[in-house]
């Protein structure tokens, strides 16, 4: 999960100088690589069309949708302002039900709960439904690498994290892991685990999934979930899935643990109408999901189902230094992926080229902010700032504006290019001096003389980020203020 | 009515065509028109390359020029630079409650062309006359922070002679993105790409739009791929055909 190695291999064909370009380096040069991958474009195309089709169906097309965002953005903004107190009445909640509750301060503190309450037990097979939080924090690996002793077999069972786990692959998009792929590729994976040749087909390839994962689900000795939302009040974790996998999880195995982001919670049971409402339209365009379930605790006395165990792992990581501050509102996120599947960027590159477990722009502004700009340098600049993602985002996060304030918060620390920071400092000169605004006008217009051929500025030093791509018009013989003053 | 015209730099200086057919329009409509001479630029690059420092250099440079009250209403022929005074003035100076105030105010009295046509002078035909075949593009800042949507494509539609043709994904970004452009090429220029192969698609001759940055970057890169396309600002197309 590391977010900007350097890649260090850099285009000998590039003759951009170190300036104002960005190094073709971490996302800039997966980036590179990914806008010439056809495949790929058409699988992104092909994922994020078919939920925009159906988002602009069923969320913006409710008449009160602009309420139902507003209502939400003001629930979440009410519950960070009081997130404490509402964290220890949800903590109690659970426990008055007889489940356990743990707060972790990083993903250090989950893995080694989770490893040792996997000890305590003995077991053997974990099943996993979806869980964003846990791949923030690389449980799986984790797991295998510190607990290698126990001999750990985790099992993905949503069909597409199911899939990325077997072809070794990370989830490119919140709610499509494996968008990326397409059906050949999917087929290979799976033919690859059956060790015989799987035909491309849909149905087929569903019913090999089912059967090997049916087995793991009867068989599995803890669930582990994320929580799309805890609520304060009762106690209650929700999971809205489709493939029904999340009840497998939850319900067969003694013991269920959930991890949920610390920011996942929200006051009410009935603010869940509102919030179940918004992840489904936006996500993935559903009125509703498949499978809604809500899980309050342990298995309760006269009870039909449910884990006997209930362990809610409550994990900040980096979530808490943003309250109070002009990030706050990156923690109203509900995980539905709709800013990726609206931003030209995200649908360019897909999520790998961002090297991050949260991709496109909400990704984009949280990594650096969870994890250090230093981590995630390039994440901010990964934007042409249309606010695509701030208006389809149901929740109302203004995520431009905060890649912005990213920005400038590197530029303030001091991390962008000398190059870089002394030519704004001449901009900002030349434009506060009229006079020297029309003198650089007058040089550029000579200077650029040699180098104008048809209409278009030649390739110069320095201007091929441009040049290379797009013709470059060249400065007008007259400026419009020389016009002006000649008389229109 | 008196307006001060608020030229961009790059149109100043690359395409000033642009400006001096806005000056024509609004002078056909009756407009006296002022051009306040100490103008530069608004501040946009870098404000979005993260240097909100050096913005408010330029940005309060530019509320000295503008903040006069000899003129109804500042016009400038760019969505975007547009949206740099009346939105994202306010957003740099958030902390700083007087020059906050002046932006505030101020931001309230620039409006895009296309803006103050349709709905400060409620002009939706101009009397201009064009051939050919026509794609609008919006720019993101008209399209999301000013919402100034079907102002250009009424004033086109009634454009004699010009057939406006939809095209497809019209609302995603060309690519340009100011900085982005030249930071991140690859990418920005997928971008693009996207929206030529759409235009293609419609048969469209002509681009237009609101916004000469758009146009630089789109057209720059018809032209490196070898299309003849034209490529037109609004106001060079209402600026077209008889003298009214």
């Amino acid at each position: 999960m590391t977010t900007s190695k350097p890649a260090r291999r850099r285009d000998t064909t590039d003759k951009r100088a170190e300036g104002i370009e960005s190094k073709v380096e971490g996302f800039n040069a997966r980036a590179k690589e990914a806008v010439k991958d056809q495949e790929l474009h058409d699988s992104i195309s092909l994922f994020t069309n078919k939920t925009l089709t159906g988002r602009n169906a069923n969320f913006w097309a409710l008449p009160n949708a602009p309420e139902l965002r507003e209502k939400a953005y003001r629930t979440k903004q009410e519950t960070m302002a009081n997130l404490d107190s509402y964290l220890a009445q949800m903590a109690d909640a659970v426990e008055e039900r007889g489940g356990n509750v743990f707060f972790a301060s990083d993903g250090e503190d989950v893995v080694k709960y989770i490893g040792d309450l996997a000890r305590c037990k003995g077991a053997k097979i974990i099943t996993k439904s979806k869980s964003m939080a846990t791949e923030e924090i690389e449980l799986n690996h984790r797991l295998e690498e510190d607990y290698a002793d126990l001999d750990l077999e985790i099992v993905e069972t949503d069909l597409g994290e199911w899939i990325a786990q077997l072809a070794g692959d990370t989830p490119s998009h919140i709610v499509g892991p494996i968008l990326h792929m397409n059906k050949r590729r999917v087929t290979e994976v799976l033919s690859g685990v059956a060790g015989e040749e799987l035909p491309p087909d849909v149905a087929a390839l569903g019913q090999f999934a089912r059967e090997r994962l049916r087995e793991k689900f009867i068989n599995a000795d803890i669930g582990i979930t994320g929580a799309n939302f805890g609520v304060a009040e009762t106690g209650t974790i929700a999971t809205v899935t489709n493939e029904g996998n999340a009840r497998l999880v939850t319900s067969v195995p003694p013991v269920h643990v959930v991890v949920m982001g610390i920011e996942k919670i929200i006051p009410k049971f009935e603010d869940l109408s509102t919030f179940v409402q918004l992840l489904g339209r936006s996500g993935t365009g559903q009125k509703i999901t498949v499978y809604t379930n809500f899980i309050t605790g342990p298995r309760g006395e006269g009870e039909l189902d449910g884990a006997e165990e209930f362990h809610l792992i409550l994990m900040d990581n980096g979530r808490s230094k943003l309250l109070g501050t002009e990030y706050e509102e990156a923690l109203y996120c509900i995980r539905c992926g709709s800013c990726l599947n609206v931003c030209p960027v995200y649908r360019q590159t897909g999520g790998h080229a961002y090297g991050s477990t949260y991709s496109g722009p909400i990704g984009a502004v949280i990594t650096p902010l969870l994890k250090g700009d230093k981590e995630a340098k390039d994440l901010p600049y990964a934007s042409s700032l249309c606010g695509a993602c701030s208006e389809t985002c149901p929740v109302g996060i203004p995520l431009h504006d905060l890649l912005l304030k990213l920005r400038n918060r590197q530029v303030e620390e001091g991390m962008s290019t000398r190059a870089e920071s002394l030519m704004f400092k001449g901009f900002e000169r030349t434009m506060r001096t009229p006079a020297a605004y029309r003198a650089g006008a007058k040089v550029g217009k000579i200077a650029q003389k040699p180098v104008v051929k048809d209409g278009s500025i030649k390739r110069v030093p320095g201007t091929g980020a441009w040049t290379n791509f797009r013709g470059l018009a060249p400065l007008a013989e007259k400026s419009f203020r020389e016009m002006w003053k000649e008389g229109i | 009515m008196r307006v001060a015209l608020f030229i961009p730099c790059y149109v100043d200086l690359i395409n000033p065509e642009v400006g001096v057919s806005v000056v024509r329009v609004l002078r056909k409509l009756g407009v006296e028109v002022t051009y306040p001479r100490g103008q530069t630029c608004c501040g946009q690059p870098a404000f979005n390359s993260g240097y909100f420092d050096e913005a408010r250099g330029v940005a309060r440079h530019f509320l000295d020029v503008f903040e006069k009250e000899e003129w109804d209403y500042i016009v400038c022929p760019s969505g975007s630079c547009t949206t740099m005074v009346s939105h994202y003035y306010p957003f740099i100076f958030e902390e700083l409650p007087d020059e906050r105030e002046r932006a505030e105010t101020l931001g309230h009295r620039v409006r895009e062309f296309s803006d103050f046509l349709v709905n400060v002078l409620g002009v939706k035909e101009v009397g201009a006359s064009h051939s050919g075949h026509a794609v609008f593009h919006t720019g993101c800042h008209q399209r999301r922070e000013l919402g100034v949507l079907n102002e250009p494509r009424e004033l086109l539609r009634n454009v004699a002679g010009l057939e406006l043709r939809e095209w497809e994904n019209e609302e995603l970004c060309c690519g340009f993105g100011g900085t982005f452009s030249v930071k991140m090429p690859d990418v920005s220029v997928a971008m693009a790409d996207e929206k030529i192969a759409a235009l293609e698609k419609s048969g469209a001759d002509i681009l237009i739009s609101c916004d000469s940055s758009c146009l630089m970057h789109l057209g720059g890169r018809l032209k490196k791929t070898g299309h003849d396309t034209r490529i037109l600002h609004l106001a060079q197309v209402l600026d077209s055909g008889k003298a009214g």
